[in-house]
């Protein structure tokens, strides 16, 4: 998206840019606190078009759309307007920018919601109000005077549900009405002397509350904090005389979801709710999806019918080695056939008819060889073609689409701020906020997606903790479900020795971080929203845009990654290393010279190595030995390139090269004692 | 006295909150100096939730030893 400065042109001007082919559009930005329906608001006024990006210099995506003869944008939810984090400054610099805002407020938090928009207003924003929920106030039977509250703030106030989409025919009125509300008087002369240095008086007043960025663009130095205080508080009591004139309760009726938000709340009744949402969660996510639709676009839309037709289509015209293994029904490799074309299939057709009919009956597998070393780098085992493909939109979209559903679904429920209050003071003891355990909880679903979640937390301190625990702790659903196999054959001491050993890990890891990264970890302060059972459409929405977008942020970094592997392949470098660390497989962790190659394989995806285990004759405490060692092992190539993005280079191959040790380390370890 | 040695039910008046930033949010999300909100949980370990209005907030345990109380 290209954001473009605040445009304050004179009237010809403004007539002589209307000529242009580029005419300026008026731009109507959405703002308000998290969870009061901006996103139904928006989808309403966008119908199809949207554009999705990243704010320049940022991670946060910002939807932007047309409606009639206007852009609109959407901000992230804040509370106020200033540069207290991404979100804050993201949405400052939209609202900044904007010819008109509408500013949506929950009509059942009035309280807190119109400290933004007494903000707005005095920065002399035109501004008009959607005072949403108000079919939840009948429910309640809280009254608000409209007509009041309107008069008051100087501003149009329209009542609408999303809900019923109540009053959402009467936006265009609302943006064609808003203007600049009644103002605080006391803020004029400090104001005043601002403006005079022909500084704007919405950055005026941002400047007057101390916020940096803004005094900073402007040379002005702020001292102390003080006279933010002052207008906030000034301001507070503003807002609390508004909402007592204009709000009436009859009754305080209508609280089941509550009821069950303060369950949520206590461990004694959280746990167990807790311990239903997950399992609800893995039957979706890790039974689901992960098994069922992973398992058909990856193995037959993927591997059947993309990377065969493709490498087919190649094989036709190069010198290339095919081998087809014949399957029993368990899946296991019964014979294999191998074709060879010296000058491609096309000069063959005897051959390639018999390898067709072969490869195309079912219970078998094929493999393509290719001799060319750039079509092996394109369409080979690692293919940038072929291989990143089938991970990126056969296996990973549908995780992605599934994970972000999951997070849709229960950040609207308004669950997650109560799971992270109840986990506070544990993960208090790590030097982590209760937020943390949003992130940790998608790590045993997907690591990589989790990385990028760990951007909710509020300081880089904790980023750094919760990435760690990550990529050295945490396995990831498709390695989760090949131990689970191999435990399960190998009896119930292997299970206690590999539960106890990762929870030791887990614990000696966070408290070592927590002692050498320094700094303090933010406290929790956390508003927690109504619970409420979501709007399926907006879930749907949320998820399509946000999987979109991690789709477009990670799929470059997944080419990078497999261009990597491929040409460790081509070089003889992948080849090299397995053998560089046999012995240490051999001597050190005791296990088959062939788990090497699970090691290796688990880089590309860590299913794969912790698959390859399979294969081997192991015994019950070599298994154990392997498992930890796997869960321990580097994070596979896509996650360990998301981490590269999110933490930076240097943070991110110490985590790489800490995970290294520590496997080898921690595994041999217990190899010497139990095996 | 302190926030984390209120008890669920207990309704309070907030005296002192820690200054800078954490400040201005208490404020922004309807909490200032002087106003009167109810502990509507305590959980074990100390993590407290005030609820002011419909309005209910989560506030961690070593938040909470900094803000200054005094019983209604």
């Amino acid at each position: 998206m290209k954001y473009d400065k605040p445009e304050y042109i004179s009237s010809q001007e403004q007539l002589t840019y209307n000529h242009s082919t580029k005419t300026h559009r008026k731009k109507v930005v959405l703002v308000g606190n998290p969870n009061v329906g901006k996103s139904c608001v928006f989808n309403y006024m966008s119908g199809m078009y949207v554009d999705v990006s990243n704010y320049p210099g940022t991670t946060i995506s910002i939807n932007k759309s047309n409606y009639k003869d206007k852009e609109i944008y959407d901000t992230p939810g804040i509370y106020g307007v200033s540069s207290f984090n991404d979100e804050e400054k993201v949405a400052k610099e939209i609202i900044l920018s904007a010819d008109i805002i509408l500013n949506v407020v929950n009509a059942l938090h009035l309280e807190r919601d119109l400290f933004l928009t007494l903000q707005l207003i005095d920065m002399g924003k035109k501004v008009s109000v959607l005072l949403n929920f108000s079919d939840e106030l009948k429910k309640r039977k809280i009254k608000i005077n409209t007509n009041l509250l309107s008069k008051l703030l100087g501003v149009e106030v329209i009542e609408t549900a999303a809900v019923s989409k109540y009053g959402f025919d009467k936006i265009d009125y609302a943006i064609e009405k808003a203007r600049t509300g009644n103002q605080q008087l006391e803020l004029y002369p400090l104001l005043q002397q601002l403006i005079e240095k022909s500084i704007p008086q919405d950055e005026a007043l941002l400047i007057l509350e101390g916020d940096e960025d803004t005094a900073q663009k402007y040379n002005i130095k702020i001292d102390t904090h003080e006279s933010r205080e002052k207008i906030y508080i000034s301001r507070r009591n503003r807002v609390n005389d508004i909402v007592d004139q204009v709000e009436y309760e009859d009754s305080k009726k209508g609280e089941i979801f509550s009821h069950l938000g303060r369950l949520s709340l206590n461990p004694k009744t959280g746990i167990p709710i807790l311990a239903v949402m997950l399992f609800l969660v893995y039957l979706f996510i890790g039974d689901f999806i992960s098994q069922r639709v992973v398992n058909f676009t990856e193995n037959t839309l993927g591997k059947r019918y993309f990377e065969y037709n493709l490498k087919s289509f190649i094989a036709d015209y190069s010198n290339c080695k095919i081998t087809v293994d014949i399957l029993n029904n368990n899946g296991e490799k019964i014979n294999t056939k191998s074709f060879y074309f010296p000058e491609g299939m096309h000069k063959n057709y005897v051959l390639r008819n018999e390898f067709k009919n072969l490869s195309n009956s079912t219970n078998t597998e094929t493999n393509f060889h290719f001799y060319n070393p750039v079509l092996r780098l394109l369409f080979g085992e690692f293919g940038i073609i072929t291989m990143t493909t089938t991970y990126l939109l056969f296996l990973l979209l549908p995780l992605v689409i599934g994970f972000y559903f999951v997070m849709a679904f229960l950040e609207d429920s308004g669950y997650l701020p109560r799971l992270a209050t109840m986990l506070d003071r544990t993960f208090n003891k790590i030097g982590l906020n209760g937020k943390a355990v949003i992130p940790i909880i998608l790590g045993f679903g997907c690591i990589t997606m989790a990385n990028i979640t760990t951007r909710l937390l509020g300081s880089e301190r904790e980023k750094s903790i919760v990435t760690a625990i990550l990529q050295f702790v945490i396995p990831c659903s498709a390695q989760l479900a090949v131990i689970t196999v191999l435990l399960s054959g190998a009896g119930i001491t292997p299970l206690l020795i590999y539960v106890s050993v990762i929870g030791t890990v887990l614990i000696l890891l966070s408290t070592i971080l927590n002692k050498l990264i320094p700094g303090e970890s933010s406290p929790l302060l956390i508003d927690l929203p109504m619970m409420r059972f979501p709007r399926l459409s907006n879930v749907f929405k949320k998820t399509f845009y946000r999987s979109y977008g991690f789709m477009k942020e990670a799929g470059f970094w997944f080419f990078v990654g497999a261009l990597g592997i491929g040409l460790m392949e081509i070089t003889g470098l992948l080849t090299v290393w397995q053998n560089l660390l046999a012995p240490l497989t051999v001597y050190w962790l005791k296990l088959p010279k062939e788990a090497a190659n699970a090691f290796v394989m688990g880089m590309v995806r860590r299913d794969f190595g912790a698959a390859g285990l399979f294969d081997l004759n192991l015994n019950a405490m070599q298994i154990t030995v392997a498992i930890i060692t796997i869960t321990l092992f580097v994070p596979c190539i896509a996650s360990f390139v998301v981490m590269l993005k999110e933490r930076g280079w240097k943070e991110g191959l110490s985590i790489w090269i800490g995970t290294w040790i520590s496997a080898f380390l921690i595994g041999g370890i217990i190899a010497q004692i139990i095996v | 006295m302190t926030l984390d040695k209120a008890k669920k039910g207990n309704r309070v008046t907030i005296v002192n909150l820690p200054p800078g930033k954490l400040k201005a949010q208490f404020i922004r999300l309807g909490i200032s100096e002087g106003d009167s909100v109810l502990c509507s949980e305590r959980l074990p370990g100390g993590t407290i939730v005030v609820k002011k209005n419909r309005q209910e907030i989560a506030i961690g345990y070593d938040l909470a030893k900094k803000i200054k109380i005094i019983l209604e």
